[in-house]
């Protein structure tokens, strides 16, 4: 690195950010589909059955990478969000619109494959559980988040009100994380945390992880691509949108 | 290999219908989402021209 310092802010700009997620977005797909073939490969065929569940639990292998995603991402949405709202930085806003229909997706295949597995092994599609109520709770806050951004046409003030409310919201993730601690639920207490050892054989464990990093990466590479099309939509009127190649002539 | 064949791979066991409902759900949801977020990417040039005739004009 020269003497000069770094910019950090460099890639505070939409101008500078639009080619680097363009340049990002297959990196990150090329890994989403290799670790996900992998965690399929993995999931299906090295997997043992269950010795209780017998073949049902194998829906751990999209639920539980469902799960995680539906928090993470709400998080990683609050931050844009807040941080938008603080410096009135425009890109931070549009990354937080990006990160909200996949959020909701992933919260909506926690809460579908979480269903599937719950009729045959608790008996019921659905129970008013801590846990499950908490992730419906977060799919509605997603809803809302997109409805409030919908619903302003100002798109400077739908950031702010949008950003309210999803940083109110975000209380609402540790509840989830910790609703099977807190509540007696019939949901079950975490077989991976950070503290402690897995409680869970190891090519199980090997599955999941690998299906986890396989949506992680495609959250990225999705939710880059979107906020290459909202920076589009938000700054055609600029020189830069106007004079880039794929524009065409 | 846990599975003696095809069909009862496809059976699952029994559960065939809840674990292929949620990966083929999630399957869905993992191919359309792209394909939205692709015609919004080209919705979004349109604008850009639109946007570029307009102020040439």
């Amino acid at each position: 690195m020269p003497s000069r310092l770094i910019n950090w802010f460099r890639f505070g700009s939409p101008q500078s950010f639009y080619p680097l997620a363009g340049r990002l977005v297959p990196w990150f797909t090329a890994i989403a589909v290799l670790t996900g073939a992998a965690g399929l490969w993995v999931g299906f065929f090295v997997a043992p059955t269950d010795a209780q569940q017998g073949e049902a639990y194998r829906i751990i292998f999209v639920h539980v990478p469902a799960a995680w995603m539906s928090m993470f991402l709400y998080v990683i949405m609050a931050f844009w969000a807040g941080v938008g709202l603080a410096f009135n930085t425009r890109l931070s806003a549009m990354m937080a619109h990006a990160i909200a229909p996949t959020g909701a997706m992933f919260t909506f295949l926690a809460l579908w494959s979480g269903a599937l597995w719950g009729r045959p092994t608790w008996g019921a599609y659905w129970v008013w559980d801590a846990r499950l109520t908490s992730e419906l709770v977060l799919f509605f806050l997603y809803l809302g988040y997109m409805a409030l951004n919908a619903a302003i046409d100002d798109p400077r003030r739908a950031d702010r009100a949008a950003a309210v409310l999803a940083l109110v919201g975000v209380v609402n993730v540790p509840i989830i994380y910790f609703s099977v601690q807190w509540w007696n639920t019939l949901h079950q207490g975490a077989s991976v945390s950070l503290t402690r050892a897995p409680s869970m054989a190891m090519t199980m464990l090997t599955g999941m992880l690998l299906m986890a990093i396989a949506f992680w990466m495609y959250g990225l590479a999705v939710v880059l691509a979107r906020v290459r099309a909202i920076m589009l939509e938000r700054e055609a009127h600029t020189d830069w949108a106007r004079e880039l190649k794929e524009v065409g002539q | 290999m846990i599975w003696g064949s095809a069909g009862e791979f496809l059976a699952m066991g029994g559960y065939a219908f809840y674990v292929w409902g949620s990966f083929l759900v999630a399957a869905a949801c993992l191919a359309v989402e792209p394909l939205l977020v692709g015609a919004r990417h080209r919705r979004a040039l349109q604008t850009v021209r639109a946007e570029r005739m307009r102020h040439e004009a």
